[in-house]
């Protein structure tokens, strides 16, 4: 595994980022200033009651939505238009059906002109990491949802990025499955270093990932609180579950997503 | 079957990987030597695909699709003969099938000649129907402004009845071939058109974003992308198409030919030659059959992993 390089200062930076969708009858907010800097290796988690406009976050930072007003930046550098540096997860696993699981993480490769030789090999390293060694040929319909989150992930690390961004990759999976992806991700960020910015549902999730959770308010949204996570680098799934740490921060959370869901 | 086998496979290699990530913090994946054998139950490269059947197997295949359709087909011919040969229509109506199948043999080298020129016209009426089509699909489902530009041309085009401009063409044109491909191509240009713009349209704008943070530009998107997730419907689009075509060809030489299954036709109608009408009709129909079925090849190579072609059901003919 290739490390990505360090890079000087914030890897993401937001400020005062807000976002209005107008549609013909009425105006929504969906983002009211939002600021957060995201330093390089960091793993942020981002958790909000459904329609908060975490999504509309991270597709921002990718470019692929501008904010009406504020101010980001990626790797140093303003986003004005879609960003190259970053891998991109989504809750469908939006695989080509017509690819195999290996022709579908070349897909990346493919779409960037990357040399062929050095994308192939690393394609198999991934395949190796994530256990889909056997299923290079398996077409998306014929894999589980949790082995198609695999593909859609190995095809967003492909290029080595130095930031990932996964919007509740892992929403749509079995609670099971869910768990070992989850552990598989925490697996993943410590042996490539990325920077990870993932958006979830699950305060399980949030708490056992994340070494930052970020908590939004329901609509508009706008981040209410920034907790550090107290944990080891080094996580065990089941460990982590019992740590009494865990449990506190488990439990602020759950109280403040009550309260501001209640609130609203 | 195949899915549940996979599954399993999944979940154990899942559960391995959970359970060898706290003792492989440093390791390398190659270390992860227990866990590996479990993953690789199916051999690499048949994960999930059935074994391909021998010969003996697929001729039973074959006829198990094929008796049915030819029971009906007898039946038909049966009934016919039973009606022509007992007089219950007089025969210059209705000939029997010996009747027809004598003058398509006497005449053959004649009617094939026919047949080639329709074929000839159908082909090129629908290979340029399927070019125009899809380039206006493109340029319909890229362009807002197109979109609006075109459309109205495009439900002109077919709603205008092709059979009352046909003399115009051949005013035109005069009788050559060019009004019956044009004829043709009127046809058998809007289904092409509005199964490729349904196709085209159908992207998951995921993925359409997925592209944009891939760097790709819109030459590659469209053609990894954009061109093969709209095959399954542009392909029902040209089944509709090229049976179309037959039609537009031979209604251009019911108003002014020389040549041309229509041609014969129209001769046939007035000679009240009718053995020669059905032998003529009976091949208008086998130039359709036979360009369907070379479509819905054409389909089986391309998509032969979407749904529609994936279950032993086949929703068409073959």
């Amino acid at each position: 595994m290739t490390a990505a390089p360090a890079q000087a200062g914030t890897a993401i930076g937001m400020s005062g980022l807000t976002v209005r969708f107008s549609s013909r009858r009425s105006q929504t907010t969906a983002l009211d200033d939002v600021s957060l800097d995201i330093q390089p290796g960091e793993f942020v988690t981002i958790v909000g009651p459904s329609g908060c406009g975490k999504s509309t976050l991270l597709k921002i930072v990718a470019g692929l939505v501008r904010p009406t007003s504020g101010e980001v930046s990626l790797l140093g550098r303003p986003v004005r238009g879609p960003q190259k540096e970053i891998g991109f997860v989504f809750q469908k696993a939006a695989l080509l059906e017509w690819r195999g699981a290996r022709a579908n993480i070349l897909l990346q490769a493919e779409m960037r002109g990357m040399d062929r030789a050095q994308a192939a090999r690393r394609a198999d390293e991934l395949i190796e990491m994530t256990g889909l060694t056997g299923f290079e040929k398996a077409l998306p319909h014929e894999l589980s949802g949790g082995m198609q989150q695999r593909v859609a992930l190995c095809r967003a690390l492909l290029h080595s990025p130095p930031v990932l961004l996964m919007d509740e990759p892992f929403g749509a999976l079995d609670a099971l499955t869910r768990e070992q992806m989850n552990a598989e991700l925490h697996r993943i960020w410590r042996e490539t270093g990325t920077t990870v910015v993932l958006v979830t549902h699950s305060i399980a999730e949030a708490v056992f990932l994340g070494t930052r959770v970020v908590v939004m308010s329901p609509r508009p949204g706008r981040i209410i609180r920034t907790f550090p996570v107290e944990l080891p680098a080094h996580r065990d799934y089941a460990q982590v579950m019992s740590d009494p740490r865990f449990d506190r921060l488990a439990t602020d959370l759950r109280g403040l997503l009550g309260s501001a869901a209640a609130n609203h | 079957m195949t899915e549940n086998a996979l599954d399993t496979a999944g979940q154990q290699a899942a559960a391995a990987m959970a359970a060898g990530a706290p003792a492989a913090s440093a390791a390398t994946p190659s270390t992860e030597g227990p866990g590996r054998s479990t993953v690789a139950g199916p051999p690499p490269g048949t994960g999930g695909h059935p074994p391909r059947p021998t010969l003996g197997r697929r001729a039973l295949a074959l006829a198990d699709s094929l008796w049915r359709p030819a029971l009906v087909l007898a039946a038909f011919f049966a009934a016919w003969w039973f009606v022509a040969a007992r007089e219950y229509v007089p025969n210059y109506l209705v000939p029997t099938p010996g009747q027809v199948w004598t003058t398509m043999t006497d005449q053959w080298s004649e009617l094939a000649r026919h047949t080639m020129v329709t074929l000839y016209e159908t082909v090129l009426g629908f290979v340029l129907a399927a070019a125009l089509g899809l380039a206006t699909a493109v340029a319909i489902a890229y362009s807002r402004t197109l979109d609006k530009a075109l459309y109205p041309i495009v439900l002109f085009a077919q709603v205008i009845p092709k059979i009352a401009i046909a003399p115009l063409l051949v005013v035109w044109f005069g009788l050559g071939l060019t009004p019956k491909i044009i004829l043709a191509v009127l046809i058998a240009f809007f289904p092409v058109v509005i199964s490729g713009v349904a196709g085209l349209r159908s992207t998951d704008p995921e993925l359409l974003d997925l592209a944009a943070t891939m760097g790709a530009g819109p030459w590659r998107t469209f053609r990894k992308i954009r061109f093969p997730n709209a095959l399954p419907h542009l392909m029902a689009g040209l089944k509709v198409a090229v049976t179309l075509a037959v039609v537009g060809a031979v209604v251009g030489e019911f108003v002014g030919a020389s040549e041309g299954l229509g041609y014969v036709l129209l001769l046939a109608n007035g000679n009240l030659d009718a053995p020669l009408l059905f032998a003529d009709l009976i091949l208008m129909s086998a130039i359709g059959i036979v360009l369907f079925v070379l479509v819905e090849i054409a389909e089986a190579l391309l998509i032969p992993w979407h749904a529609s072609r994936r279950a032993g059901v086949s929703l068409t003919t073959s």
